[in-house]
Order: C-alpha cells, then structure tokens, then sequence
C-alpha cells in the first residue's frame, strides 16, 4: 500500500480531480443549491461603489478576458452587468483583449436583451469595442477617447451615438469597472488611468485568482473594490441577488456562487493529497533511520 | 545607421513620455507618442502574423519534430484570417446594405462565428481548466514540509486554500465572538491583507527601482541589447 502511494501515476490523481469536481456539478445542477455565501469587506466596498451611483450616471465596463478565463470571470461579469443595469446606470463596454467583444456580445445576450428589454443600445448601453494598444490605449482614451475610438463596435460613427455625447475621457465616467484575466488589464488601469487622475477615475475589478495578490497594494486607494476570482464574484453575486433579483431568481445569476461547490471539493482534495504526500515522506525518512 | 536611427526613436519617445508625465503643459506631446505607440501595436499584429507563418513554414518544410502541429496552425491561421478579414458567410450591415463588407465580423451563423464558438472557445477553456489537473498533480510531489519555511508554505497554504471555500467557515464558525480573528476566513483575509500585502508591495519598489534604471540605461544609449547583435 504504502508503495503504491509511494509510486502513485498522476493519472489517479486526475481522475480523482475529475470525480471531485464532476460530483458537486452534477448535485449543484440537479438540486439547484449552493452553499451560504458571507460577503467580505472588499466584496461590499465594490457593491458599495456601484450602490452610491445614481440613476443615468455613466459607468465604463472594461472586459479584458478571454474565454479560457470565463468559467472564473463570467459571473462576474453577469453580475456587474445585472447590478449596473438594475440601478439604470449608462452602460459603455469596451476591451483591451482581442476576444474581449466577444464577452461583451455573451453579457448582452445573458443579461441586457432578455431581462432589460427597454434598454437601447445607443441610448442606455454601448459596446465601442476593441482596440491593440494594452495600456497604450488607456493612456490615450484618459484624457481623449475620440483620438481612438471613432465608432463602436459595429462601425457607426461615435458621434452619432446619442450617449457618447458627454463623453469625451475615461475622467467623465462616474466608475471604471475592469474584469482582467492579466495583461493588459487592472494592473494596468490603476497605473495608466488612476494614479495620475486619483480625483477623477474611481476603479474596482475583479480578477482571476492567481492576479488578486498582485493587486492588493492598491487596496484601497487606488483601487477600493475587488473581487477575487470565483469567490469574490459569488460574494458580489450575493449582495446583487439578494437587492435586485427577489426571491427566485434566474439561475444565471448564482453561477458564481453554483461554482464554489466544485471548488470546495477541488480544495479539499488538493489538501488531502499535500497531507498524504507528507505522510509518505516522513514514513520514507523513518524507514531510511531504521 | 540601422542602429542609430532606433536609439534616436527609443530614446526621443522614452523622454517624450518622461517630460509629459511631470510637466503638464507638454501633456499632449505624451498624447501623441500614446497613439504612436498604438498604431505601432496595431502593425504589430501584422508582423506577428507573418512571424507566425514562417517559423511554422520552415519547421513544415523542414519536416522538423511535431511539423504536423505546425501544419494545423498554419491552417487554422489562415483559415480565421480569410473567414474573419473578408467577412465570409457576413450580411452587409442594414446602414450600408450596398456594400457586402459593411457587416460584422462576428455575426451570429457566420463561419468566424463558427470557429469562434466551436473551435476556440473551447480549445481555450479546456486548457485553462487543465490546469486544475495540473494543479492536484504539482500539490502531490512538491509540497514537503521539509524545513521551517516549507511548514509556513503550507500552512498559509491550507489557510488560504479552506478561506476560500465554505469549509473555512464551516469549521471554525463554533468559535466565540472575542477568537472571531482566528477563523479561517478572517486569517484568509489577514494574510492576503497584511502579509500578501507588504511582501507584494516590497518587490513592486524593488521592480519600480529596477525598471528605472534599466529604462534609463535604455534611453541614454548604454543597454544596447534590445536591438539585437546585427548579425543575420
């Protein structure tokens, strides 16, 4: 036994990763329930910015991720869409990451068409798209967005799109909302958009997890709200549903917190191989003594 | 002249940025290298391109280990260029209905939307989810409490790991009011805040400190190195 523990082929290791994770999957779909979130300070500060928004405000969702990031980063990008359009704030979309408009199209089609009906693109939200540049483009949109962006997404001319209007900077936004999956994203907008405008640009994000340590030396001034990969967003997913959503609400809105199941098991798993390898180890040592 | 001519632009765009940071009324001149330095990156993408094709050309044509990986980047390259820059399968655009390239790219049906959908998306998330795999396997053979420090590692290490999930609340909610610090989800967020901060916040300075010099290294002529040896 012991050698067999010894000697264990990872491929053991990846099917127990793939029946920990497929289990809580299945029950979570099946049954609908999910474990009791309780959101932390910086989950409720992100709220809290958005909150203290009021009705029409303009609001810049940045979406620089991909699809290999959407499983981490897709709920929230539901959920500040969801929460920003529930407070009938101004919707202005745009990405750093080439496939960033296609996440952008996902959260329309999710969240704004189905369950926003009224809103009009042009008037209540707008996707102005992509542009190369990674933090070139910040630095250029901080203080002139037209030198960039001459039409949105489909190709009409910003200036013929009602709510551009007023728009003329990222400092005429009430907030900036990034959802980053690594470079170019939050990192970059604290340094290129925040730091040299602190009274003029507020940002929170949410990142993956393996970017959340980088970006707490801003916290909290140069970047009050951040939502830590999938736990961050089932806490924020929380606060929304609980305010806007009622009592049952539309499943696509608990996909972060439906998420957390499979990630506890994933966790416990990968502590309980750690703890096993040790185990082994120390008996190897003890034999070696004897 | 090839390599005066590219110390002369790094060295006049780096000190345009430098003197628009700290002087406001020269703000505009940062303005204008910004949008250089973006159409620059929009070319780039084209050189990428053409990089692409011919590392994977050669290693095909010289029949090197894995060229048949090559060959399929090479047609999946070209295959999504065409789709995509001749907006194949694409409606024109209800605005423009007399010019047929007036559409969107990505329209719902067509193929790029396609090969986004079918090909990318899921070639993409299916490596990122890999990593999980990856992840379990790593835990196994590298972590050993085999010193002091690799005690620290992993018990910060499991902190974070049930912090992050219910169980950290789970198992230690029975705990009284004046412990509340002690439980797993409130160490999670210490350690992440006080020490994951400080050590964080240290290395940034110490980078910040190290790009300066180097940068100005860069500027002045002295780091030459980025421009390659001039050889072929």
């Amino acid at each position: 036994m012991f050698e067999f523990f010894k000697n264990l082929d990872r491929r053991w290791i990846f099917l127990l990763m793939f029946i920990s994770v497929s289990i809580p999957i299945y029950i979570v779909g099946k049954t609908g329930k999910t474990f009791p979130e309780v959101p932390t300070i910086l989950s409720e500060e992100t709220f809290r910015a958005i909150e203290e928004l009021n009705e029409g405000d303009p609001v810049l969702l940045s979406f620089d991720f991909d699809p290999a990031s959407e499983g981490e980063l897709g709920p929230m990008a539901t959920a500040f869409t969801y929460h920003c359009a529930s407070k009938g704030l101004k919707l202005y979309f745009m990405a750093l990451w080439p496939v960033g408009p296609q996440m952008i199209d996902d959260v329309i089609e999710k969240v704004i068409k189905p369950d926003f009906p009224h809103m009009e693109y042009g008037i209540d939200y707008v996707n102005i798209g992509f542009k190369p540049g990674n933090e070139g483009v910040i630095k250029v949109i901080v203080t002139d967005l037209r030198q960039l962006y001459t039409t949105d997404d489909k190709g009409t001319n910003i200036d013929k799109i009602p709510m551009m209007a007023d728009i003329h900077s990222v400092q005429d936004f009430e907030l900036v909302m990034n959802i980053s999956a690594g470079y170019a994203g939050t990192k970059e907008w604290v340094q290129y958009a925040v730091t040299p405008y602190p009274d003029k640009i507020k940002l929170v994000a949410g990142c993956t997890g393996v970017q959340a340590p980088l970006l707490y030396p801003y916290i909290p001034d140069q970047l009050p709200g951040l939502l830590g990969a999938i736990k961050g967003a089932a806490e924020y997913e929380k606060l929304v549903v609980d305010k806007y959503a009622g009592e049952t609400p539309d499943p696509k809105y608990l996909e972060g917190r439906r998420r957390m199941g499979p990630q506890l098991v994933a966790h416990l798993l990968i502590i309980l191989l750690i703890i096993l390898a040790n185990v082994i180890y120390f008996g190897e040592k003890r034999r070696e003594v004897r | 002249m090839k390599r005066t001519v590219p110390l002369i632009i790094t060295a006049l765009g780096g000190f345009v940025l430098i003197v628009a940071y700290f002087i406001p009324a020269t703000q505009n001149w940062g303005e204008v290298a910004a949008i250089w330095f973006d159409i620059l990156a929009s070319i780039a993408f084209v050189l990428g391109g053409g990089n692409l094709i011919r590392i994977h050309l050669k290693k095909v044509s010289n029949k090197g280990a894995g060229w048949g990986y090559s060959l399929i980047t090479i047609v999946a390259f070209l295959a999504t260029l065409v789709v995509g820059l001749g907006k194949i399968g694409v409606h024109p655009s209800a605005l423009y209905p007399n010019f047929p390239l007036s559409g969107e790219y990505r329209e719902l049906g067509s193929p790029f939307w396609w090969l986004y959908e079918y090909a990318f998306k899921p070639l993409t998330a299916t490596m990122f989810a890999m990593l999980a795999f990856y992840i379990a396997s790593a835990a196994f053979r590298a972590f050993r409490a085999k010193n002091i420090e690799a005690i620290l590692l992993l018990s910060t290490a499991f902190i974070i790991l049930l912090g992050r999930t219910f169980a950290g609340v789970f198992l230690t909610s029975w705990m009284p009011d004046f412990l509340s610090g002690l439980r797993i989800e409130n160490l999670t967020i210490y350690i992440m805040s006080v020490f994951n901060t400080a050590g964080n916040r240290a290395i940034m300075i110490g980078i910040a400190l190290g790009i300066a010099s180097t940068s100005l290294k860069v500027l002045l002529g002295v780091d030459r190195s980025y421009l390659g040896t001039g050889e072929k």
